[in-house]
């Protein structure tokens, strides 16, 4: 099996699903990153992704209804899962933890 | 939607479908679609569509591929067995397609395995010799002014050996000149002889195998001979041949070695070999002139080399060209280019004139091996064609298997394995026809004999088997494809409704092919019959009537003339030096008197008997005077193409001039002989000259009178074996011998009549395939038709008319090419020939709606004859 851990881009792809809730399909997610993190995205690169967190049980997908759009071609709609949920949660832990140790942090000093 | 106009690469489309994983398919697209059309907006179309095209090329990934179906495969591996069973009892259910298709392919193919002998075999000639494909010869193209070359297998001895002198990057090279001939005295037997001369690096350019002897001195020393294994036994029965002694022309030669029989499939082949100092040493002496080293002497010397491992031939080229450069001088007329020739080409390679040995010429393999494509291809129609009348039949069995769950797939693969078996079946049948076709084929010419065994490895059988499969997979192809895209449900509810015949354009295409292919071949043979039969009674310009032509196989002439002047039949006597108009030529170079002009004359050498003889024509001036021995030649007598060359006038002028051959023979002309064809009628007449040289003689012309030649003939044997035991009699008539020299048309007509005969076969058994699905399959509309009162006449007609339409349009495409093919390309070389008569044409035309009629006529007849009661009662 796949491992749990969550990588970076998987961790933002994920929090993108998350956030666009009922509309999370993959060209949406593209743009959304791009709009977001202002970083170019491939979509293959996305798919690829996609498939790793369908695989690791993060995410899981339905079809949906046809439309006028894409050639007519459904769209592949994507929801974060429980599992999906605990290891974003669980990562955000992990980040809180190391912040709260970090003292007097000041960005100025960067 | 925008841009409805505009859509992705179709072919990027199809790659996306071909790989993807079909539960990721439809997403996938549309993601990609999405992004197309943006793209439309932003970039333009085509950027878009390359996109488009690139991101299908990205996604191809090991998560979107498909997983390979060995499921799939296995059923495939499964089901073969029930293919198998299924498709031998279709056959067994439809004998007389079968039968009609079985035997169709089989004579075919039969003559499709002669051929992938043959290649097979020549394409193995000469691979015996250790680094085969390093030797090379040296060929030369002789251009004459700005005609086309002619090109000679032979070169010159000056090449030769400029070429072992001067060329860097050879391991070794060798020259060999053709061909002396001698009685060999052995003791008190005498045998005849006949060996090229070649030199000491003979065996480092060939690995024929010596198996007595030193292969770096056995050729060294002059007068030295190594001898064939089979020689050595010959001559020296139960001896030790090495260092014994054979006395020719009154000299002592020395055997240095024993060479094995040169195997069958070396293009050069010999019983002796002379070492080449002796031919230096002995054309030394003669001293009269170095004509033996001329630079246009190429007419039998050939040069062999090997290169080294790391030199290309293109160098080697590059340096003969500019030796050949250094060699022509500006004046020259004639101009000679050495070019190069892999050893593994010669067998197959262009055809050239001098041939050492044997050598088919890739014309003759081009067309033996298109003619064989073409009948396997006229078979292969009628299976497709036949398959695809019958598929009605076999619609139902289609449409149960595809309801059962058959994929397109797999019912492609049955029917092809169907085809397979019938081409496997034939195969069967085809290899017993080849064994019957074989000794037919190598008998048609004597050089065939001498070139071809058409003898096979085991391994070729595998080939022929592989051959059969593919033939079956190509025949079958067709008929396959189409009955696997049936759909199940209209199949099952109306066979008859399936737009089944939407495939008969292509099915009367095809008898359209085979019926102008059949044409072409009749045709085609009756031009070459034509052609043979018109070079045989060509007016030669002298008469060859009654005269036998014995060779005096080195015999002295008188004292041979002396002999055959005591048989009575025998009128007269003339010698010469070789027998004209049958292919052999012999020339020399001539000068003007002030040396300006010169040219290539072909020569005979005669006595003063043979001009009136033959019945040549003496246009002006005298015959030869009669002379027991020529002591010095004094005069010449010339054709009338000579004097325009040479500027001499007309033939009364021409008298008393001078012409020079080589630096010794200046010679006067005597006599103007009318223009006669002293060569074959592929070309025209150039410069000829008789010369006054008896005492060069080598064939007596007997002229006869006789009423029974045959008698006569046997009489003039006996005298000959009675006078010398050591030759056997070789003499035939002059009709005789230029049959024989015209024998390629013969063999051609053969060839082609053969296959013509084939093709037919085929065709007209894909009519009557045809004409019986015809019959049978319109049988109810036939029957309606009589009880509705139609004649038995109307019908037929109705029935045939169809198919008769199909042969007229073969005949209208078939007679235009083939006259173009036979006027434009292959008799074009030809300075004589036939015209290609109307018979000729319309003959073919004839044959083919005789034989089409009667196929399709003897089925309509008894569509037409049944009885409608017995048809329409089970209505």
């Amino acid at each position: 099996m796949k491992g749990t851990n969550l990588g970076e881009f998987e961790e933002i792809v994920l929090l993108t699903i998350a956030a666009l809730i009922d509309e999370a399909y993959s060209v949406a997610i593209c743009d959304e990153i791009e709009r977001v993190t202002d970083r170019k995205v491939k979509l293959s690169v996305v798919h690829a992704v996609l498939n790793r967190l369908d695989k690791k049980g993060f995410v899981k997908s339905h079809l949906g209804d046809p439309t006028n759009a894409r050639g007519g071609r459904r769209k592949r709609f994507f929801t974060v899962t429980h599992a999906g949920k605990v290891a974003l949660t669980k990562v955000k832990e992990q980040r809180d933890q190391f912040w709260s140790v970090i003292p007097e942090f000041n960005l100025k000093f960067i | 939607m925008k841009n409805n106009s505009v859509h992705p690469p179709k072919w990027a489309n199809r790659f996306l479908e071909w790989y993807c994983k079909p539960e990721l398919f439809e997403d996938l697209q549309g993601d990609l679609y999405e992004y197309f059309e943006r793209n439309i907006e932003t970039k333009g179309r085509r950027r878009a569509r390359l996109n488009y095209t690139l991101d299908v090329i990205k996604f191809f990934k090991p998560y979107t591929v498909k997983k390979l179906e060995i499921l799939g495969q296995l059923t495939q591996f499964i089901m073969f067995k029930n293919y198998f069973k299924t498709s031998i009892r279709s056959i067994g259910r439809n004998k007389l397609f079968s039968a009609i298709n079985v035997l169709g392919l089989a004579i075919s193919m039969s003559v499709c395995l002669l051929m992938i002998t043959m290649f097979s075999e020549v394409k193995n000639y000469d691979r015996f010799h250790a680094d085969y494909d390093r030797i090379h010869r040296v060929t030369n193209a002789q251009k004459y002014l700005e005609n086309e070359p002619n090109l000679f297998a032979s070169t010159s001895v000056l090449a030769g050996r400029r070429l072992k002198a001067e060329v860097p990057g050879i391991e070794a090279a060798t020259i060999i000149t053709r061909s002396f001939r001698a009685d060999a005295k052995v003791g008190d037997n005498t045998f005849p002889f006949n060996a090229p001369w070649v030199d000491n690096d003979f065996f480092k350019v060939f690995s024929f195998n010596l198996l007595r002897g030193d292969a770096n001195e056995a050729l060294a020393e002059p007068y030295s001979v190594v001898l064939t294994d089979e020689t050595a036994e010959k001559f020296f029965p139960d001896q030790d041949p090495m260092d014994q002694t054979i006395l020719m022309n009154d000299q002592n030669y020395r055997v240095t070695g024993v060479v094995e029989k040169p195997p069958f499939n070396s293009h050069f082949k010999f019983s002796a070999l002379i070492s080449y100092t002796t031919y230096e040493q002995e054309e030394r002496k003669r001293e009269e002139n170095d004509w033996w080293l001329n630079w246009h002497n190429m007419w039998s010397n050939y040069a062999y080399f090997k290169l080294d491992e790391n030199t290309s031939i293109d160098q080697v080229q590059a340096r003969l060209t500019s030796i050949a450069d250094d060699e022509t001088s500006p004046q020259d007329q004639t101009k000679i280019i050495l070019g190069t020739q892999p050893l593994t080409n010669i067998m197959s390679g262009p055809d050239m004139s001098n041939q050492i040995g044997e050598s088919i010429g890739n014309q003759a393999l081009w067309i033996l091996g298109v003619l064989a494509f073409v009948v396997i291809l006229s078979a292969a129609f009628n299976y497709t064609n036949l398959s695809i009348a019958r598929s009605l039949r076999r619609a139902k069995e289609v449409g149960v298997r595809k309801v059962v769950g058959a994929t397109k797939k797999q019912v492609f693969t049955q029917f092809t394995i169907e085809a397979c078996i019938i081409s496997v079946c034939s195969l069967i049948i085809a290899y017993l026809l080849f064994f019957v076709l074989k000794p037919l084929f190598l008998n048609l010419s004597p050089e065939m004999q001498r070139s071809l065994k058409l003898e096979h490895e085991p391994i070729m059988l595998v080939y022929f088997l592989l051959f059969a499969i593919g033939v079956g997979i190509s025949a079958g192809f067709i008929p396959s494809l189409f009955l696997s895209k049936l759909r199940a449900i209209q199949v099952l509810k109306d066979a008859s409704s399936t737009r089944l015949f939407s495939k008969i354009n292509l099915r009367k295409v095809l008898i359209v092919v085979q019926f102008t292919l059949s044409l072409a071949f009749i045709i085609s043979a009756s031009i070459a019959n034509r052609q043979f039969k018109y070079a045989l009674n060509f007016d030669l310009g002298f008469d060859t009537e009654n005269v036998l032509n014995v060779s005096l196989a080195g015999n002295d002439p008188y004292l041979t003339k002396a002999i055959f002047e005591q048989i009575p039949e025998i009128t007269d006597i003339s010698l010469s030096s070789h027998v004209l108009s049958t292919g052999s030529r012999y020339a020399n170079r001539a000068k003007s008197e002030d040396g300006l002009d010169s040219a290539t004359v072909y020569l005979s050498q005669i006595d003063h008997k043979y001009i009136p003889l033959m019945g040549h024509q003496l246009l002006a001036g005298t015959n030869f005077v009669k002379k027991d021995k020529v002591e010095k030649e004094e005069t010449v007598i010339v054709n009338e193409t000579i004097l325009n060359k040479f500027k001499l006038g007309t033939p009364e002028e021409a008298i008393g001039k001078v012409l020079k051959f080589g630096p010794e023979s200046s010679l006067i002309v005597q006599g103007v002989v009318k223009n006669f064809h002293y060569a074959t009628l592929d070309s025209e007449i150039e410069c000829f000259a008789f010369r006054h040289q008896p005492q060069n003689a080598e064939i007596l012309n007997l002229k006869i009178m006789s009423d029974n030649i045959l008698n006569t003939r046997q009489k003039i044997e006996a005298a000959w074996l009675e006078f010398d035991d050591v030759h056997e009699f070789r003499g035939s008539f002059y009709d005789e011998r230029i049959e024989a020299a015209y024998s390629e048309f013969e063999v051609m007509f053969t060839i082609v009549g053969f296959l013509a005969f084939i093709t037919i076969t085929i065709s007209a058994l894909g009519l009557l395939g045809m004409g019986v699905y015809t019959a049978e399959t319109r049988l109810k509309e036939i029957s309606i038709r009589k009880v509705l009162g139609a004649s038995e006449g109307s019908l037929i007609t109705l029935l045939s008319r169809g198919f008769m339409w199909l042969l007229l349009i073969a005949s209208l495409i078939a007679i235009p090419s083939t006259y173009y093919l036979f006027d434009s390309v292959l008799l074009s070389d030809q300075a004589h020939r036939a015209d290609i008569g109307a018979l000729e044409l319309l003959l073919g035309v004839i044959v083919i709606f005789v034989i089409g009629f009667m196929t399709i006529g003897s089925q309509t007849w008894k569509a037409a004859k049944s009885n409608p009661a017995q048809t329409l009662r089970t209505e």
